[in-house]
């Protein structure tokens, strides 16, 4: 398990090849990329910053991940997600599983990022022309977490 | 004593990262903890209202109402989460 939390970008072809290793097993890898928008909630973001709760976010998607490995036969998973000033194109976050066939893979995915999303202690503070402000938690996101 | 973090829009609102004090002997769990919190007035009661969203983690893992609360913990508080 990969679980990093770091303010530098990543390079998903380098962080697939390194989950996957040489392991012959390996017949499906899913990969989930998050990335910032220009605009939210019809406004235009300039940039966003991102604030993490350093010790309890490692441990929160570290907890995540075997989560994922108790419910599917997931072989390995990576999950990177940026802090700090991030701009409008940049990656956010990446989640990548690797298992035997497709179905359990693309499962694992989601259900991490849906964990993710509402279990990490990430925040998201928008910088726009009219001044900032905190993105606020979407009800949807709650909704998609609790099918799991 | 107990280390109390506050994070993000709540950091900002409070004008305080962390504090150290002295858990008050009659506090046994996180709904006490808030109860006691909201009791020093104006923002805090405001912020930390019921039905105001806000989470809590106790030794880095969330918590409810009626987790525990012991000398030695850090507790944070925070808003709901917003990263991916």
């Amino acid at each position: 398990m990969t679980v990093r939390v770091q303010a530098e970008d990543f390079d998903v072809a380098r962080e697939i090849a390194a989950l996957r290793g040489r392991d012959a097993r390996v017949g499906a890898v899913a990969a989930f990329i998050g990335l910032v928008r220009d605009m939210n909630e019809a406004t235009a973001v300039a940039t966003l910053e991102l604030e993490h709760y350093p010790g309890m976010t490692e441990k929160a998607l570290s907890g995540i991940v075997e989560e994922a490995r108790s419910r599917w036969r997931i072989y390995d998973a990576t999950v990177i997600h940026r802090i700090g000033e991030l701009k409008p194109t940049d990656q956010i976050v990446l989640v990548a599983v690797s298992s035997a066939h497709r179905g359990e893979a693309f499962a694992a995915c989601e259900f991490i990022m849906d964990y993710l999303k509402t279990r990490a202690p990430f925040w998201k503070k928008e910088r726009t022309p009219a001044g900032e402000r905190w993105v606020e938690a979407r009800a949807s996101d709650d909704e998609a977490a609790s099918r799991w | 004593m107990i280390t109390l973090v506050y994070l993000a829009r709540l950091r900002e609102s409070l004008g305080l990262r962390s504090e150290v004090v002295e858990l008050p002997p009659q506090i046994r769990n996180v709904a006490g903890l808030l109860s006691w919190l909201r009791g020093r007035g104006d923002t805090w009661a405001a912020e930390l209202a019921p039905g105001r969203a806000v989470r809590v983690a106790v030794n880095l893992d969330m918590a409810k109402a009626d987790t525990p609360v012991r000398a030695g913990d850090e507790i944070a508080f925070f808003p709901p989460v917003t990263g991916g």
